[in-house]
């Protein structure tokens, strides 16, 4: 009986490594059939946007396209610098101070992602209780720094990630 | 306006037509790619060539337009550095726009633009060619080909030869010639051994010494086609290489499996058989 | 038919659900204990590999519908981004053009299986026509995805193919101009195409289920031709019939493999990688290659009325094999007449196929007709004729005897003799 033994341990071991290699191979496959779904080439070269700041007058906010979403460039008055530094942090529901949210010596620039924290709308400018946005959706104010002090939002408007090219113009991306 | 596009197009196809006759050209011969056969790889300095034979002597009236300048850094192909990428992207001037006055505008390429076409449509390129459309050159060596006969065709299938675009391309420019003694050709056209019909619109567009090659590489009509004729074949074809790796890997893959399963077959059988 | 076990759940939340839908008891009597034949050799392998070509077929189309657009603008264009831009878009593209090469080349396998092995005759009719009727489908949809990369093999297919419903007296201008939704092949035809495209290959899942659903009801047919009489006679599906189509997929794949990842381009034509041009058609128009055989008999008629009716009678003739055949016996293992037949009607397939590819000119056109004219003859003449004419061998007794007559004149006789403990 002792071959016996030997000869099905040998047997449940090929099954084994035949059901393992046609398990791995089909996970293989079906890696290509997800991973096309994720941002193509084409998508992902166009991830980076230049934007000249120039016509950008104080006080003004505009919106630049980045990615499909809109991203908000606010050239801020020394007020709204001002506001935005003097709140302490401890009212802030997402604490980060004003400095940490903008490029050092370029104070008056604020740039943020345009989209809600909360559920993805798109938030209206110099609106809401705080001189910085207010979204229609579910009523989230934000401030002049685009951080969210009221409503439903659990976080504060995304800073991307950009730089100062020169002293007029940035890359977002 | 409809009307007249399609007069137009008439016309251009009545123009053309002599050109594009059901005739076959000469057969070309096969040469010895680096990218032939299921190992076959590109040759990074080749593709650079090939690519700067494009800019400075086909360009002017063949459009590349699936291709960007990104594709440039991509693994597999002419292997350009990213910022060696962004300098020839920057030496060309992309129409752009509308900006906020909803004015077109020209600035220099990036790396997501595609190399700009040679007319800004169909009909001002075919209005500089007498009727003739040079066609773009993206996928130029899929989209030729030429008759190997059965029996080569099937040794072809073992041999995993699919080169026949690259052999057509070169070929065709070195194939011009003087038209027989008995053949008149008028002056917008020449005489090509590989066109197919022979009369072709476009007239030898490579010489020696036209285009200088930094590595040494000899300055030849014969180099010259054989370089670009490598890069329009990454060109239609720029994931071969990832393509024959991961084909390799399947391979090994399926035959280990096969086998595996052969063993299991067998086991399972032993008893009904018996 | 009796299984080789029942399917009794020992787990209480799996017994709760199975007495309310049986659904795992089905998998497991079809799959699982369902009798197989137990001298099925490798071409009975070919029904699984189709079941996974369909599979194949069904998943890389409809992730590639999510790059696609079918538009006469975009639609090429779109193409060139899966085959660039998308990540493994190459690959599933290549996977699904030449899946579509894959697949007809198991189904002629399978047919041809069918045709020598008698698998149509009684009483496995119905199961043979709703095969037919797969084909006719597997055509349809081949060809309506071939138009859609909008090369200039895709527009001139269209334009050709579509043109032979004109051939139909009074009524056939109308249809086609009806098919296309305008004058001539255009954007309303590529959408149209696209959308059934999409939708026929969910037909055929479920003319297979009707298929397969056949196929358990009479059982298979097998080498011999001849009866499953007894559980002797037959293996449970699983392990045996699994695992044996899976290495039959298996080599079936590294032949696959090889066509995707080498010679992607080997079976298509270089013409459907130039731009879709309406003014100008190129000098040889040939359809993909599963299609040339028919092509070549559509050519053959010099009228366009008479081509295009032998072209579909080519098809529709299949249907009526199972009575054309007068044979009482099924294999041509038994029939040293038919077997002979049988290998002239396959070359003769072939010769179409080679012809189809040719030019319809002198010598080709000649050939093509004598041909067709043969493939005819073999259904409506030879068939009916031979199962009078012919005298069969004689039949085993059994699936089972034949199996170990087969064992026992190897040189390991020893081995086939029945041993009480193997078979437990």
């Amino acid at each position: 009986m002792a071959t016996a033994t030997a000869g099905t341990t040998r047997r449940d071991f090929l099954y084994i490594a035949t059901a393992a290699v046609g398990a791995v191979g089909t996970a293989a496959a079906v890696w290509p059939l997800i991973h096309q779904m994720n941002p193509d080439a084409s998508v992902l070269a166009l991830a980076s946007t230049e934007v000249d700041l120039t016509p950008i007058a104080e006080g003004q906010i505009v919106t630049v396209k980045w990615r499909g979403k809109p991203v908000f460039i606010s050239h801020r008055t020394k007020k709204e610098i001002e506001e935005a530094r003097a709140t302490p942090l401890a009212q802030l529901p997402d604490p980060q101070p004003d400095q940490e949210r903008v490029k050092e010596g370029h104070d008056q620039w604020l740039v943020v992602v345009g989209v809600c924290t909360h559920l993805g709308c798109v938030p209206l400018g110099h609106q809401g209780d705080y001189d910085g946005w207010f979204c229609p959706c579910h009523g989230s104010h934000y401030d002049t720094s685009g951080r969210i002090r009221q409503g439903p939002a659990p976080a504060n408007l995304e800073v991307p990630t950009y730089e100062f090219v020169s002293d007029t113009s940035i890359r977002i991306g | 306006m409809r009307k007249l596009t399609v007069a137009l197009a008439l016309l251009a196809t009545v123009v053309a037509a002599p050109v594009l006759a059901a005739e076959v050209g000469a057969k070309p011969d096969r040469q010895a790619w680096s990218f032939s056969g299921p190992f076959g790889m590109f040759d990074r300095a080749q593709l650079q060539r090939g690519l700067k034979v494009y800019r400075e002597v086909c360009a002017s009236c063949h459009g590349l337009k699936y291709i960007a300048f990104r594709n440039l850094v991509q693994p597999g192909g002419p292997g350009f550095s990213d910022a060696e990428a962004r300098a020839i992207a920057a030496e060309y001037q992309i129409t752009d726009g509308p900006d906020d006055t909803g004015e077109m505008f020209e600035r220099p390429g990036r790396l997501s633009d595609h190399f700009p076409p040679p007319a800004p449509n169909e009909q001002a390129l075919r209005s500089r060619f007498g009727g003739a459309l040079p066609p773009d050159l993206s996928v130029i060596t899929k989209a030729r080909s030429y008759e190997s006969g059965l029996a080569i065709g099937l040794l072809d299938f073992f041999r995993q030869y699919q080169e026949h675009g690259a052999d057509y391309v070169y070929a065709l420019l070195n194939g011009y010639e003087d038209p027989p003694a008995d053949v008149e050709i008028d002056g917008a056209q020449a005489w090509n051994r590989y066109f197919p019909g022979n009369r072709i619109a476009m007239v030898p567009p490579l010489s020696d010494e036209q285009v200088e090659y930094t590595d040494g590489s000899p300055q030849t009509v014969d180099q010259y086609a054989r370089d670009v004729a490598a890069f329009l074949a990454w060109t239609a074809e720029p994931h071969m290489e990832a393509r024959k790796r991961i084909g390799f890997q399947v391979m090994i893959f399926l035959i280990v499996f096969a086998g595996l399963l052969y063993f299991t077959k067998k086991k399972v059988w032993a008893d009904a058989h018996a | 038919m009796s299984g080789h076990e029942t399917f009794q759940p020992q787990n209480k939340a799996l017994a709760w659900f199975e007495r309310r839908l049986p659904v795992f008891g089905l998998l497991h009597s079809s799959f699982v204990a369902y009798p197989t034949p137990r001298n099925l050799n490798y071409w009975w392998t070919f029904g699984g590999i189709l079941s996974v070509m369909l599979v194949v077929q069904l998943v890389t189309g409809i992730v590639l519908v999510m790059h696609f657009v079918p538009t006469s603008a975009g639609a090429f264009d779109s193409v060139e981004h899966i085959m660039r831009n998308v990540n493994y878009g190459w690959l599933l593209r290549y996977i699904h053009a030449n899946g579509a090469s894959m697949f007809f080349l198991a189904v002629y396998i399978h047919i041809f299986r069918g045709l020598y092995y008698g698998s149509y005759k009684d009483p496995r009719e119905v199961l043979w026509i709703l095969g037919v009727i797969l084909f006719l489908l597997m055509m349809a949809t081949a060809f309506m995805g071939y138009v859609l990369p909008w090369g200039q093999m895709s527009f001139w297919a269209a334009t050709v193919i579509t043109n032979l419903f004109s051939a139909i007296p009074l009524v056939g201008d109308a249809i086609v101009t009806w098919l296309w939704g305008g004058y001539s092949v255009d954007e309303p035809t590529l959408k149209r195409f696209f959308s059934l495209h999409y939708l026929l290959p969910f037909v055929i899942f479920g003319v297979v289920l009707l298929h397969v659903w056949a196929l358990h009801v009479v059982g298979q047919n097998n080498p011999d031709g001849i009866d499953v009489k007894s559980n002797k006679d037959t293996v449970p599906f699983t392990p045996h019939a699994t695992v044996k189509d899976s290495f039959g997929l298996i080599c079936f794949f590294i032949l696959f493999a090889w066509f995707v990842f080498y010679i992607p381009n080997y079976l298509g034509h270089p013409d459907n990688y130039i731009p879709a041009n309406p003014l100008q058609t190129p000098p040889h128009i040939v359809p993909e290659w599963y299609f040339l055989p028919f092509y070549a008999i559509l050519r053959a008629i010099p009228s366009k009325l008479g081509g295009v009716v032998a072209m579909f009678a080519s098809i529709a003739v299949l249907v009526f094999v199972p009575w054309l055949d007068t044979s009482k016996v099924r294999s041509a293992r038994y029939r040293p007449l038919y077997r002979q037949f049988f290998w002239i009607l396959l070359i003769v397939c072939i010769g179409l196929g080679y012809l189809g590819a040719k030019p319809p000119e002198g010598g080709y056109v000649i050939a093509a007709r004598l041909l067709t004219a043969y493939y005819f003859i073999h259904f409506l003449v030879i068939l009916p004729l031979l199962g009078y004419i012919e005298t069969p061998k004689p039949l085993p007794a059994s699936i089972s005897e034949s199996v170990l007559k087969k064992h026992a004149g190897a040189p390991a006789a020893a081995g086939a003799v029945r041993s009480p403990e193997r078979n437990g």
